[in-house]
């Protein structure tokens, strides 16, 4: 940053500023026409897309329930067959996890958090873009299995021996597996850009301290995604391995442990529950405050309980295991950590309260859905840490009482704060407010359904009704329990439906003035929908409610008295500050409209249903093109030179326009990848050593196709795959020097040994003969190998990329973006061939 | 009047009992409900009654913070702006936010904790192995000093007396739940895991598969018997003892429609050990893992299409037999005692 040495274009003159708002509109229009338009990426667009995407999965989920609730309506009924049934319990849950409640969170963040931090787009468009087709297609696929009799039949959790043996489970657990796999990979894709949208993206000013709420939940949501799900994806990633090619990581039989699967399955699990949850709240502490017309009190509890929750959450996964046979001291610590995370959601909750207290609270429609929340909430909490008790838990498990539990939990802390947020940024998205009467009309139906339909559950779970169950003997005596749940159902089915009515009415009703609410925060800077630049101008930022704080803040920005207020050169910009205290550092250029996203998901997306079908050699297919694709897209969209070094960014200050390692968006792009990638090697790391803990005939005795893979192969391996990251680490510095040949040398070298050394750790498996199939050792021996091999490859890709760029004189020694953050694959890469390569060549002999 | 006039009160009672009614009949009436063959609410054993009362001390405490915390968020709303300043706001989410739940959550959780130790064993305690199979459960009795006793989708257990379930599985997951009774345990293949309880009072109860394990996961029940000791010591020597009865047309029958292939009945048809064991079948409390009621129709209706009670069954069916045929080989399995 530096201060600029000539004067500003002066914002006083109307004719200066009606120049400069032609130049951004055009820069940011939207493409249009039958297709075109759908290659949009800006986050307004894509945000909406993705939020009625999200929305529409609920309400087909919702559909699936109430089928089942007709079912469960009187004993003994046979509406639906066994099997059917079954169906309908799985793809609910699964769809209302996997395709609503976390694209969702996505999806409103995607459409908000720009304007919450006053940016104009997010860092990464085409990133959220491929995150929507990704979703859309994957979503599709697995939700119009039903419709073939084919959807996944195992429940939610697909535990194995029940889901991977092929007598049991068909076609479906496959769907399952590979299809929300594919949802995974886009829902971190979405956690990246966000996490790196939050820190790098915020106005000026607009120090961690000062961040409007949402986007600290956004945060630590987007971090929880980033830890949890890639232990399910390295459990879906064994689970497939046992279905399609029988390597038997959970069959008891041949050393495996069905119960590594719920391990990994509720690591995720677990923390699912809050980044679900934590958003809504994060709703919330944008909602409250401005219907007390007051600043939130309490606001670094508020932030340090979120943290803490996230936090805590990763720490009693075992709880959905209490009735698994564990020690008791594994229960009494899980009990008290599943315990402990009712405290910092019992200051959430305070805080709303005190702040509340201390305004003036207007009763408007969205203060009445986040009451009602608020009492469904409470007790869905306090059923909680009824079932954290591992004695109540032994009975409550699996039973009606969790089905209630859950359900008060989910729609008191997702749901109703959903609509909550609904009505209350509606007006921000449409320029419209939602009808006040449907509204309440709405609400009153779902509040007396939601209590009507689940809580007689809690009564007939300890009356003894199991979970799951297609139908139930009458000598339970849970038919009229189980009669008012159905009722209480279909009342909350209609009050969806009157809001959905309310949605359909909308385009007929009335323009409201920008900010209706009479909000504090950046987001109601926004016009909605008339202009696709976000603000006019990215703003100073001084207070955590800089519309009711900062003196004529409304009319500076608008007048484009703060940065960027002009797209002189024909680009779309964004501010890039620093993590901690938002100085501003660059101005970021990003790529507009464009079809590879989605091309790239609908390739991507080939592979893993291909695969799901077992046409390999149409996955392969696909997955190349997938990678030229993406190839492409990298080649094109990313790293560009500038024409000039640095630009004006306003108010006097003059910013790089290019900016490599730590300072970059990309840079931290890939650290937040690779550290969800590390996250899915520990996970594999763990069911290593959890079989060799739980196991004595891990590793067994060295039969022919037993045998480890000795330490020559893995020791060659992790040699030239570390020489690989030296020379990486080589090329960074001479090409920073300038030295560009010897960099470019470096670089052919190291992908040669990367190279090799993924091969080599395969030769040492495969030379050894060890055999899959025949026992867990081997599988999970082969997977590591695998593993690092993959990666070997893929940072040969990288590195090929590199020189390629180098070559074409699109990477030079100052706009070096590239060959820093391969570097920083490399150390990733370096760190777990270590690992592997240490584990399989030398544990067995040691332990 | 100095005599007592009974009627004296007779103002008051009416309005005292339907006062009295109107309080606790819900209650009760939700009590009375409550209680049932499979219910943790009809506790008959030692864990399920400490569970019980555990499950009223919580849901009290939770009905009173519900309460509380509503009230304090509606008092809130109704407050007039700035009656809560600063210092306040912050007393009031430590107070109520972060301290008041952190001594209430340690207070339950030294409650609970106690509550999680298993009961203590000893070396002669009844050991019963259970594993459960789609869907239904093979049980073997391992009496000290006894011989091993196979049986079938039926419990039974001397009151007063400590008994240790082995339990694990051959297929998928199960969870062998007696609400009545414990918690439940989940069978798991590859693992033995143990569940220790004692009954308190003799009765007849359900238990269930609590454990989501394919299409007939509802039907996977079974009857569970507690009984004094002397009663149980006969009905298991009993058990012990092979069927009775000589050569019969049933036998015959069971043997040629290659029933034995899969079910052993001990004393006349011996070795297979894919389905239950029906050597004391007759006696058993239902047919098909507390499906249908102990009758010759539920019987005969099972051998004819099992699937049709319970989908996904591993029994083939047996729709060509004819109805003598059926009525034969149910009336022997009913007699087999």
């Amino acid at each position: 940053m530096s201060v600029a040495a000539n004067s500003q274009p002066d914002q006083d003159d109307p004719a200066v500023r009606a120049a400069q708002e032609e130049r951004l509109r055009a820069v940011w229009s939207p493409p249009s026409g039958l297709f075109l338009r759908w290659t949009d990426t800006n986050n307004n667009v894509v945000g909406i897309w993705y939020t009625l995407t999200a929305f529409g999965m609920m309400l087909f989920a919702g559909v699936l329930a109430l089928i089942m609730r007709t079912q469960l309506a009187v004993p003994e009924n046979d509406l639906v067959s066994a099997s059917t049934f079954n169906q309908l319990f799985t793809l609910h849950g699964s769809m209302m996890m996997f395709l609503f409640a976390v694209p969702m969170f996505e999806a409103v963040s995607v459409l908000i958090l720009p304007q919450l931090l006053g940016a104009r787009d997010l860092p990464f468009p085409r990133l959220s873009a491929f995150g929507y087709w990704s979703f859309l297609i994957g979503g599709v696929f697995v939700a119009g299995s039903i419709f073939f009799d084919a959807a996944p039949d195992g429940g939610w959790f697909m535990y194995p021996p029940l889901s991977t043996n092929s007598s049991t489970a068909g076609i479906g657990a496959d769907i399952w597996m590979l299809g929300l796999s594919f949802i995974e990979v886009s829902s971190i894709a979405a956690a990246v850009e966000l996490i790196v949208g939050v820190l790098k993206c915020r106005p000026p000013g607009m120090r961690l301290n000062l961040m409007p709420l949402y986007a600290w939940y956004i945060l630590v949501v987007a971090v929880m995604i980033l830890f949890a799900f890639p232990p399910l994806i390295a459990g879906d990633l064994l689970f497939e391995m046992e279905r399609l090619l029988d390597w038997p990581f959970f069959d008891a039989k041949r050393g495996g442990d069905p119960l590594l699967w719920q391990h990994l399955f509720w690591i995720f699990g677990h923390p699912e529950v809050y980044i679900i949850f934590l958003p809504s709240i994060g709703i919330f502490a944008m909602v409250i405050p401005t219907f007390s017309q007051r600043h939130l009190l309490g606001y670094p509890w508020i932030v340090l309980a979120a943290v803490g929750t996230g936090f805590l959450s990763f720490g009693l996964w075992v709880h959905h295991m209490f009735a698994t046979g564990m020690p008791n001291i594994s229960l009494g610590f899980f009990s008290a950590a599943s315990e402990a995370v009712a405290i910092p959601t019992a200051v959430q909750i305070f805080v709303f309260i005190a702040t509340i207290w201390a305004g003036r609270v207007i009763w408007s429609t969205p203060m009445l859905y986040g009451a009602g929340s608020l009492a469904i909430f409470v007790i869905g909490g306090l059923t909680g840490v009824m079932v954290a008790v591992a004695p109540f838990d032994w009975q409550a498990h699996d039973t009606y009482f969790v089905v209630a539990h859950l359900h008060y939990v989910l729609i008191g802390g997702t749901l109703m704060p959903l609509f909550a947020g609904l009505y209350y940024y509606w007006p921000l998205v449409t320029a419209k407010k939602l009808s006040d009467r449907l509204g309440r009309i709405a609400f009153w139906m779902m509040f007396v359904g939601v209590n009507l339909g689940f809580f007689p559950m809690h009564i007939s779970g300890l009356m003894g009704m199991p979970r799951r169950v297609y139908t139930y003997s009458e000598a339970l005596g849970v038919g009229t329990l189980n009669l008012l749940s159905t009722l209480g159902a279909y009342l909350f089915a209609i009050g969806v439906a009157v809001v959905v009515v309310d949605l359909c009415l909308s385009p007929q009703r009335q323009h409201v003035p920008r900010n209706p609410w009479n909000a504090g925060t950046l987001e109601w800077l926004e016009f909605a929908q008339q202009e696709n630049w976000g603000v006019r101008s990215v703003p100073l930022i001084e207070s955590r409610y800089p519309l009711w704080d900062q003196p004529d803040f409304v009319r500076h920005v608008d007048e484009g008295r703060y940065f960027l207020p002009d797209a002189e050169e024909g680009y779309r910009e964004l501010m890039i500050t620093s993590v901690l205290d938002a100085r501003p550092l660059q101005v970021a250029r990003i790529t507009g409209p464009s079809v590879i996203p989605m091309i790239a998901a609908i390739t991507l997306g080939g592979v893993f249903i291909f695969t799901t079908f077992h046409l390999y050699w149409e996955a392969l297919a696909s997955g190349l093109t997938a990678l030229a694709v993406i190839l492409c897209w990298l080649w094109t969209g990313t790293g560009i030179i500038p024409e000039k070094a640095e630009k004006h960014a306003g108010l006097g200050i003059m910013l790089p326009l290019y900016a490599s390692g730590p300072t970059s968006p990309g840079w931290w792009a890939m650290f937040i990848t690779m550290t969800g990638d590390a996250t899915a090697f520990a996970a594999l790391i763990f069911g290593y050593f959890f079989f060799w803990t739980v196991h004595t005939d891990f590793p067994p005795d060295p039969l022919p196709g037993l045998t480890g893979p000795g330490w020559y192969w893995p020791m060659l391996a992790l040699a030239l795959i570390l020489a690989g990251w030296v020379l990486t680490i080589a090329a960074r510095e001479t090409n920073a020097r300038g030295k560009v040949w010897f960099a470019r040398v470096a670089l052919a070298v190291a992908a040669a040994a990367n190279g090799a050394g993924g091969l080599a750790g395969l030769a040492g498996p495969w030379n050894s003969g060890l055999d899959p199939t025949r026992h867990v050792y081997p599988a999970i021996v082969w997977i590591m190998a695998i593993w690092i091999a993959t990666h070997a490859m893929l940072g040969v890709i990288m590195q090929l990329f590199v020189l390629a760029r180098s070559l074409a004189g699109r990477m030079t020694p100052v706009y070096d973006g590239d060959v820093r953050n391969i570097t920083l694959y490399e150390h990733f890469l370096a760190l777990s061939a270590l690992i592997t390569f240490l584990v399989i060549g030398f544990f067995p002999r040691l332990a | 009047m100095t005599d007592h006039n009974p009627d004296q009160f007779s103002v008051f009672k009416p309005i005292s009992r339907s006062l009295l009614r109107l309080i606790f009949g819900p209650v009760l009436a939700l009590l009375y409900g409550c209680t049932g063959i499979q219910s943790t609410f009809s506790a008959f054993g030692v864990e399920a009654e400490s569970t019980r009362s555990l499950t009223w001390v919580m849901t009290a405490a939770a009905t009173v913070i519900t309460i509380g915390v509503l009230w304090l968020a509606w008092y809130a709303a109704r407050t007039p702006a700035s009656q809560l300043d600063y210092k306040g706001g912050m007393r009031v989410i430590f107070w109520f936010g972060a301290l008041g739940p952190t001594l209430l959550l340690s207070v339950l959780l030294v409650f609970s904790l106690s509550k999680m130790r298993t009961l203590p064993t000893g070396t002669d305690d009844l050991k019963i192995a259970v594993t459960g199979e789609q869907f239904w459960w093979r049980a073997r009795y391992l009496p000290v000093g006894g011989q091993s006793v196979e049986t079938a989708n039926e419990i039974r257990i001397p009151v007063g007396r400590t008994v240790a379930f082995a339990l694990t599985s051959p297929d998928v997951i199960h969870s062998f739940w007696i609400p009545g009774l414990a918690g439940k345990v989940d069978m798991i293949p590859g693992r033995t895991n143990d569940l220790v309880v004692r009954a308190t009072q003799a009765g007849v109860y359900r238990g269930v598969c609590a454990e989501f394990c394919g299409l007939s996961h509802a039907h996977m029940a079974f009857d569970v018997v507690a009984m004094e000791p002397a009663a149980f010591e006969q009905w298991l020597t009993n058990m012990a003892h092979p069927a009775t009865g000589g050569d019969s047309p049933g036998r015959k029958l069971f043997e040629s429609y290659g029933c034995s292939g899969c079910h052993t009945i001990r004393g006349h048809i011996e070795g297979a050990t894919i389905g239950p064991d029906l050597t004391h079948f007759g006696s058993r409390l239902s047919v098909g893992a507390g499906t249908l009621p102990m009758t010759l129709d539920a019987i005969s209706r099972f051998i004819r299409n099992p699937a049709s009670v319970k989908p996904g069954v591993m029994m083939p069916d047996f729709r060509e037999i004819s109805d003598k045929d059926v009525a034969v080989i149910s009336n022997y399995l009913v007699e087999l005692r």
